[in-house]
């Protein structure tokens, strides 16, 4: 079998499959990938079951050996990626001959991105997922240097390629109000919707610490524990919101005054400790519209630049319009 | 006239979440509402429903928004629970050996201070009564029971003990669950039992499905100790009795 050994990886690199369904009834979270769009064309690009699992990589990076040859996809935020040394554009088609590696570290823009791999990732799935849920212990552990995973691979005639993406970077969130948003006066929720929120540094996986004012809810910070759904903000007894992500807690006992529209949780979860975002409220129709033109994007015709030479550096390649390259694909 | 039905509460959690809420409390009227909608509704599911999650007072359902309605979802879950008549049927109910004695019930003398009881009347309590399985929160296999006796109700701790050890029954503010892995808690520990909420690899995975009721049976520290060893190689050793 092939493999990856994993040379450095930084904390927090994990295995996401699309999630883990049908438990959240015994308090397990789906856990899952932080940007699901980018998961999702990372797997796409190779011709893999859409949700199969990927590498997440967070911003403590990763670098990666390839053990027999293999086509690798990166998708999503702005990292900054070499092969033995030489730049690849953020978002890439690469194949990696044997003893060849593939350094990802963080770059211009964007706390997330995702390895695919032509084939799959040869892991025991656990409650139907090979998506790791690390405080639970569910799924594999985290990657760590020294660790070789498995990869049953798939030959791929695919050319290294950079993959054109239409992800416009935004700092507006669009969120429904509630479920607990009568715990909240309208002047507390107008507070909400016209600060401005700086993501926090000790956001993770599990949460995004929202640094603003205080909120006040009306009828205080405790209600009777109920479910949690990705991107809910919750707003503890100190008033300081955080978003709830992908590894959040199952249930919660906190006032939770909005909840991010599905399409736009993979903004929030790109941004970075530090970066700022502004909360927008919309109504449930155009959340479900703005999830049907998102779920489009997904199955829009794929667009790949190949990479004619591969010592370009990831400047040069951007600054170059290689029209010719643009294939379509139909799903 | 009030029907149950228009009890209800719908609220939204993103597009993709509806909360039907029966109430704002703990209550074992309000969860056996939920418990009835979440069977109801899993026995006739709608295309684009995804997963359900009862909790103490509310049912959350997962949906795929661009499969099924928030119109469609709403006018199902009123017609079903317009014809909820009473609680779903439990399916079991699960005989959970415990140690109360000395580290394993290590509050036992503080709640018994409290509820100005001896020790052994906080036992004989807790191990009398029968619990409901109301929820699964905060971590995989956390189980949330109904039907702790009043006289227990000792409120949280005014600030938080280092991690509890696994399998450990904890009580506060009324209320009291079986926790499945070590994490710091604000509860009182009442007991341990050598049974597992959760084992991957074992048949059922979860012990008790929510709405299932629970007994504690005590035992003591030496057959703990066994039949905690016996749990630890993936034996089933609550024993499963006819539900009430």
């Amino acid at each position: 079998m092939s493999g990856l050994k994993v040379v450095a990886a930084g904390p927090g690199v994990t295995i996401q499959d699309s999630g883990r369904p049908d438990y959240l009834r015994f308090g397990v979270t789906g856990a899952g990938p932080m940007d699901k769009a980018a998961h999702a064309l990372a797997n796409r690009v190779l011709g893999n079951r859409p949700g199969a699992a990927a590498i997440e990589v967070s911003l403590g990076g990763v670098e990666l050996e390839a053990q027999g040859i293999l086509t690798l996809a990166v998708a999503g935020g702005d990292f900054a990626i070499s092969r033995d040394g030489r730049a690849l554009p953020g978002n890439c088609i690469v194949t990696l001959a044997p003893g060849q590696r593939l350094r990802i570290r963080s770059g211009a823009s964007g706390a997330w991105c995702y390895v695919a791999v032509a084939g799959r990732f040869d892991f025991p799935p656990v409650l139907g997922s090979l998506s790791a849920h690390t405080r639970s212990g569910l799924g594999p552990p985290a990657l760590a240097a020294g660790q070789a995973l498995g990869v049953a691979a798939v030959e791929m005639s695919l050319d290294d390629s950079m993959i054109n993406v239409d992800w416009p970077p935004g700092d507006v969130v669009r969120v429904l109000l509630g479920p607990q948003d009568d715990y909240f006066s309208p002047e507390q929720i107008e507070l909400f919707l016209s600060s401005e929120w700086r993501v926090g540094g000790r956001s993770d996986r599990m949460a995004y610490a929202l640094e603003g004012p205080s909120l006040v809810p009306a009828h205080g910070f405790n209600i009777v524990s109920d479910g949690v759904a990705e991107g809910a903000i919750q707003v503890p007894g100190e008033g300081k919101p955080i978003a709830l992500m992908a590894d959040r807690q199952p249930t919660g006992g906190y006032p939770k005054i909005a909840n991010i529209i599905g399409a736009d949780i993979r903004l929030l979860a790109q941004k970075r400790p530090g970066e700022t975002v502004r909360f927008k409220a919309v109504t449930h129709e155009e959340a479900v519209a703005a999830r049907r033109e998102a779920a489009a994007q997904a199955n829009a015709p794929l667009s790949l630049t190949p990479l004619l030479r591969t010592h370009f550096s990831s400047e040069d390649l951007l600054g170059v319009n290689l029209v010719g390259g643009v294939v379509a694909g139909e799903e | 006239m009030t029907t149950q039905a228009t009890m209800l509460k719908f609220l939204d959690a993103g597009e993709g979440a509806l909360v039907v809420e029966f109430g704002r409390e703990v209550d074992p009227a309000v969860n056996d509402r939920v418990m009835a909608l979440d069977a109801a509704l899993a026995a006739d599911a709608p295309a684009g429903l995804v997963e359900l999650a009862p909790t103490y007072r509310s049912l959350m359902i997962h949906y795929e928004p661009l499969k099924l309605t928030r119109a469609d979802l709403t006018a199902r879950v009123e017609r079903l629970a317009s014809g909820l008549r009473a609680a779903a049927k439990a399916r079991a109910l699960w005989v959970l050996p415990v140690c109360y004695d000395g580290e394993c019930g290590e509050d036992v003398g503080v709640i018994a201070d409290w509820a100005k009881l001896t020790p052994e009347q906080v036992i004989a309590l807790h191990s009398g009564a029968t619990y409901r399985v109301y929820m699964y929160g905060f971590a995989p296999g956390w189980c949330y029971l109904g039907g702790l006796p009043k006289e227990l109700g000792i409120s949280r701790r005014a600030t938080p003990r280092p991690p509890i050890p696994p399998n450990t029954i904890i009580v506060a503010g009324g209320l009291s669950l079986v926790a499945t892995n070590s994490m710091p808690t604000g509860w009182w520990l009442i007991g341990r039992t050598a049974e597992r909420m959760m084992t991957l690899g074992r048949e059922p995975v979860f012990l008790a499905e929510p709405g299932d009721y629970l007994r504690f049976e005590r035992v003591d520290r030496a057959t703990f100790n066994a039949l905690d060893a016996r749990a630890a190689a993936g034996e089933l050793v609550a024993r499963k009795e006819t539900p009430p």
